[in-house]
């Protein structure tokens, strides 16, 4: 990630660039389960044309209805984006000619969309608030998607799959307010985050129920804003930061060679990193957008919007600052909440009255650590936050020590059982017993004749050897304190 | 007895009811008329099976006792609704043997109501023209002629095959739609009833798009009570059609009175328009004295934008045309036509040059022509103003008055072939425009025939919501000008 405190400049041989960024993300409402307007189901990976009605299909005589969920689950995600919810708006027709556009027409909203304008606060530094940055959102407007063609099945002919037909889309169109690859990854990641927290879009970028058009241009610093490129369905964050650093780099070439850059259209190849001319704008459809005479306005009447507003979670940002005011690290804080998942599994860990701190540091250095390893997901995590709290408690009434309590999770990760059952039966209970610990420390100071001298003669530093010969001979289950202070009372009597 | 075919709903309804006749005597008496009658070439679809299908089914239920409120009436269907199993052809080539897998909503009430279906009628394609010349099944003979003369004449359109059927009696009644006229002008020129219900009174689902904003389905019938018995039946709220209104439907038949003591009957000064033939304000006074008879007061009104509507409806119904007949694609369903080494553009292009005729290529081009950048604010916006000062126009003259009588049409029928000039063809819906944009109720009845022994219609348009209003006033009209006028059977 680049460092925040230089802002990302592009070195030409004229100078130093920067680039302007605005994305419009596509984010399929896949908590409905249902398309936009047919009440179609929607599973991703089903059989071609299995998930079609006489609707999506355009049937003569076929009428759109909207789909109230899709509708609540758009506003929720406007809320979440602290935007202007509009509840007034209309849908327009997008007139144009496509196999997999049955209708002829895609139903979307140029003229009033649904959700207004809202923000984005990205992190560039997770460590670091002053990273802190607003993005900027423009509108918010929920439309359909289209089916997909297969060019691959047959000779000479193309087929069409209408799976993915009528099913609906947020577009969520931001300003041009990013100044890097890394402003722009970053609020992919945290817009696709709120997605998640709200569940309105599941964020699936590989399935592609998420997928960005990335608009660049670039300028010398302070100048007015370039021409702009637009990189169509990039399907990836890595992908989005790629076409950023490519485009800008293209484009300061082509200005400095005493070319210019061309409204166009453009699309990424990932596999060689680069991005190509798709159409120009002198070729761009004239769409005919005008209100679909099929549909009425949407109008949102207040119990509707304050059912919304209560339906909201308690969203990414407001749970960091919470976990700060508990102690928890900004850095811990930021990684805790960055998923939603693994929010939910930490408030579920500290609910069980645990030490928040430390809850913090366990969860993100050993629970986070063993699931990278085996490359499990938060869902699959065989500790369970209860049995972890317990295996927090254990550490912290002085049962098992910090050292002991790693293989206690090791074993729990193996076996999902609860700590208390793993350490009565491999007997990793922390003995306290001064009898036992005693005889131990008469045996050590007794063979280590010649230490004890030396620590008696000044070299204070031994006493690291005295604890650690102690604890090795305890099997690591002593209680490293009453070994402190019996060590003390015998070595400095 | 008179003949079964020569009996109205009401009066099939009843007998049927006492036992006076078996619905597959009724059901047979149309099948045969039908058969007779393919000269005037008003079905593209014949279904004689579902007429008796459905008239057994009547005779079982009535033995029973249980009968639905149109047991034994056999229909027509405007080849617009959609029709489960049975070609939905809209009149259009590229729809060439299109058979929906589903049923419109109004039919399928008009099939809950246990009516049966005598087969689908011609229309013009995509319901657009005003003579049922532009169907690809060919232009709908009238069953009228002008006196001594051979001349055929057209039904009217776009519901031509439905007016002419009812006309010709080989239907007692018949579902219509209307987008800018498209009940109203037809029915004015065969003779007969034709009512279409305020926007949103009968789901659109299933029937055929033209122009979403000002399609509306209605019923055509002889008499005024006919089109009260089936327009209750036929509307219905329907969850499935955003634009359907969530009310209840009034009992429209049970309502009716020709009494009109204490109506104002709003006659607009701007409908007074040049080039219109004498005897058709002629008529308008005679509707003006009948609803004076019946009790109504008249009063002059103002519908200051009227000149504007029907250039506005050429913006706004072309415009919603371009977008909602971009569908027929080849790529599903109807005609496809592949070139040889064509891409999919090349498809696109071959499909819909082969599939849809001149008429409804005008429209689209137009349409695609007002909604093109450039062009769009100062059509279609400038097009939807007007609309809404039309629809204010109609606020404020409802303020004074409970209902408007105005001619139904510029003119009586005219023959096949006869206007070519599209200019002039849109003409016919001056009068019936207005109404359209407005989202009103509006009806046409008979009220006599002109010198040559054309039937010419009288047109009310009611308030939003109020079709009893409109069909009392046309049920005054209705007793007083005792038109029993029907055509010499020629065919």
């Amino acid at each position: 990630m680049a460092d925040s405190a230089a802002p990302f400049r592009i070195k030409g041989e004229t100078g130093e660039w920067e680039v302007v960024v605005g994305l419009e993300v596509h984010a399929q409402i896949t908590a409905s389960r249902a398309k936009l307007f047919s009440g179609a189901a929607t599973a991703f990976g089903a059989e071609p044309n299995t998930q079609v009605s006489l609707v999506d299909a355009a049937m003569p005589g076929m009428l759109p209805v909207p789909n109230r969920e899709c509708i609540r689950q758009a506003v929720r995600t406007g809320m979440a984006l602290d935007a202007k919810i509009n509840r007034w708006s209309r849908f327009d027709r997008k007139n144009y000619f496509y196999a997999d556009l049955p209708q002829g027409y895609q139903i979307s909203q140029l003229y009033h969309p649904l959700v207004g304008e809202g923000e984005v606060e990205i992190l560039l530094d997770e460590k670091d608030e002053s990273s802190a940055k607003n993005i900027g959102i423009e509108r918010i407007h929920v439309e359909q998607d289209a089916g997909k063609l297969m060019h691959d099945q047959h000779p000479t002919m193309s087929y069409v799959d209408l799976n993915r037909c009528g099913v609906a889309l947020m577009e969520i169109v931001s300003r041009p307010d990013m100044r890097s690859p890394a402003e722009a990854g970053a609020y992919l990641r945290k817009l696709r985050a709120i997605l998640r927290y709200v569940g309105s879009c599941d964020g699936n970028m590989e399935e592609g129920s998420m997928r960005a058009d990335v608009n660049v241009s670039v300028r010398k610093p302070g100048d007015e804003f370039g021409t702009r490129t637009e990189t169509k369905n990039v399907n990836s964050v890595r992908f989005v930061m790629q076409v950023v650093e490519h485009e800008a780099k293209r484009q300061v070439e082509l200005i400095e060679s005493g070319g210019s850059v061309a409204q166009e259209t453009r699309l990424f190849d990932p596999d060689k990193g680069v991005t190509r001319s798709l159409r120009s704008k002198e070729d761009a459809h004239d769409y005919r957008y005008f209100p679909d005479p099929d549909l009425l306005p949407l109008e949102l009447d207040d119990a509707f919007l304050d059912e919304c507003r209560k339906s909201i979670p308690e969203l990414p940002d407001a749970k960091r600052k919470r976990y700060e005011l508990m102690g928890i690290s900004p850095y811990n804080a930021s990684v805790l909440t960055a998923e939603v998942e693994a929010a939910g599994w930490f408030d579920a860990l500290i609910d069980n009255d645990v030490d928040p701190k430390q809850a913090a540091n366990w969860t993100v250095a050993e629970l986070f650590g063993a699931l990278n390893r085996t490359g499990a997901t938060i869902a699959e995590s065989p500790v369970s936050p209860a049995h972890a709290a317990g295996l927090l408690k254990l550490v912290a009434d002085g049962t098992i020590s910090g050292s002991i309590a790693k293989t206690v999770f090791e074993k729990m990760l193996e076996s999902g059982d609860p700590a208390v059952e793993i350490v009565e039966r491999e007997g990793l209970k922390q003995t306290s017993d001064t009898g036992a610990i005693d005889a131990e420390i008469d045996k050590i100071l007794a063979a280590n004749a010649d230490k004890v001298a030396e620590y008696k003669g000044g070299k204070q530093q031994l006493f690291g050897f005295f604890v650690g010969q102690t604890m090795k001979a305890m099997a690591g289950k002593a209680n490293p304190q009453v070994v402190n202070e019996r060590l003390r009372a015998k070595l400095d009597a | 007895m008179t003949e079964l075919t020569a009996k109205t709903i009401a009066e099939l309804r009843d007998g049927f009811r006492a036992g006076e006749f078996t619905a597959r005597e009724i059901a047979e008496s149309f099948n045969s008329a039908v058969a007779a009658a393919r000269t005037l070439n008003a079905y593209t679809v014949e279904t004689p099976e579902d007429a008796l299908a459905s008239a057994d089914a009547a005779d079982k239920a009535r033995a029973s006792g249980e009968v639905g409120s149109l047991a034994g009436i056999p229909l027509g269907i405007k080849d617009l609704f959609a029709t489960r199993g049975v070609n939905t052809t809209a009149g259009s080539h590229i729809l060439k043997d299109f058979k929906p897998p589903y049923e419109s909503t109004v039919t399928a009430n008009l099939r809950e109501a246990g009516a049966g279906m005598l087969g689908k009628l011609n229309m013009d394609e995509f319901a657009m023209g005003s003579s049922n010349e532009t169907s690809t099944y060919g232009p709908v003979l009238s069953p009228w002629r002008r006196r001594g003369s051979n001349v055929g004449l057209t039904p009217g359109g776009s519901s031509g095959g439905s007016a002419a059927a009812v006309a010709a009696e080989i239907a007692p009644g018949a579902t219509g739609t209307d987008t800018g006229g498209s009940i109203r002008q037809p029915a004015a020129f065969a003779g007969i009833c034709g009512i279409k219900p305020t926007y949103g009174r009968c789901s659109r689902w299933g029937v055929v798009a033209f122009a979403s904003s000002l399609d509306q389905a209605g019923p055509m019938a002889k008499t005024v009570r006919d089109c009260a018995i089936l327009l209750e039946v036929m509307a219905g709220f329907d969850p499935k059609d955003s634009t359907s209104l969530d009310l209840p439907v009034p009992r429209w038949e049970a309502n009716l009175s020709g009494d009109l003591r204490g109506k104002r009957v709003g006659i607009p000064k701007e409908y007074r328009i040049d080039g219109v033939p004498s005897e058709i304000n002629t008529l308008w006074d005679r509707g003006i004295e009948w609803l004076k008879d019946a009790g109504a007061t008249p009063v002059e009104i103002s519908l200051p934008h009227t000149k504007y509507a029907l250039p506005t409806y050429y913006i706004i119904a072309p415009a919603e045309a371009s977008s909602n007949l971009a569908r027929y694609d080849g790529v599903r369903y109807g005609l496809r036509e592949v070139p040889e080494s064509g891409n999919l553009d090349a498809m696109y292009s071959a499909t819909r040059e082969a599939g849809f005729g001149a008429e409804v290529k005008r429209r689209i081009m137009i349409g695609t022509y007002v909604l093109s950048a450039g062009f769009y604010d100062a059509y279609f916006t400038k097009a939807q103003k007007v609309r809404a000062l039309i629809k204010q126009d109609f606020r404020r003259a409802f303020e004074q008055c409970d209902v408007i009588l105005t001619p139904t049409a510029p003119s009586a029928a005219f023959g096949i072939g006869e206007t070519t000039d599209p200019l002039a063809m849109y003409l016919n819906d001056v009068f019936a425009v207005p109404a359209s944009l407005a989202g009103l109720p509006a009806m046409s009845v008979p009220g006599g025939l002109d010198e040559q022994g054309l039937p010419l219609g009288l047109h009310l348009i009611g308030n939003e919501l109020d079709e009893q209003t409109v069909l009392n006033a046309g049920l005054a009209i209705e007793e007083r000008a005792g038109f029993a006028a029907r055509p010499d059977k020629w065919w």
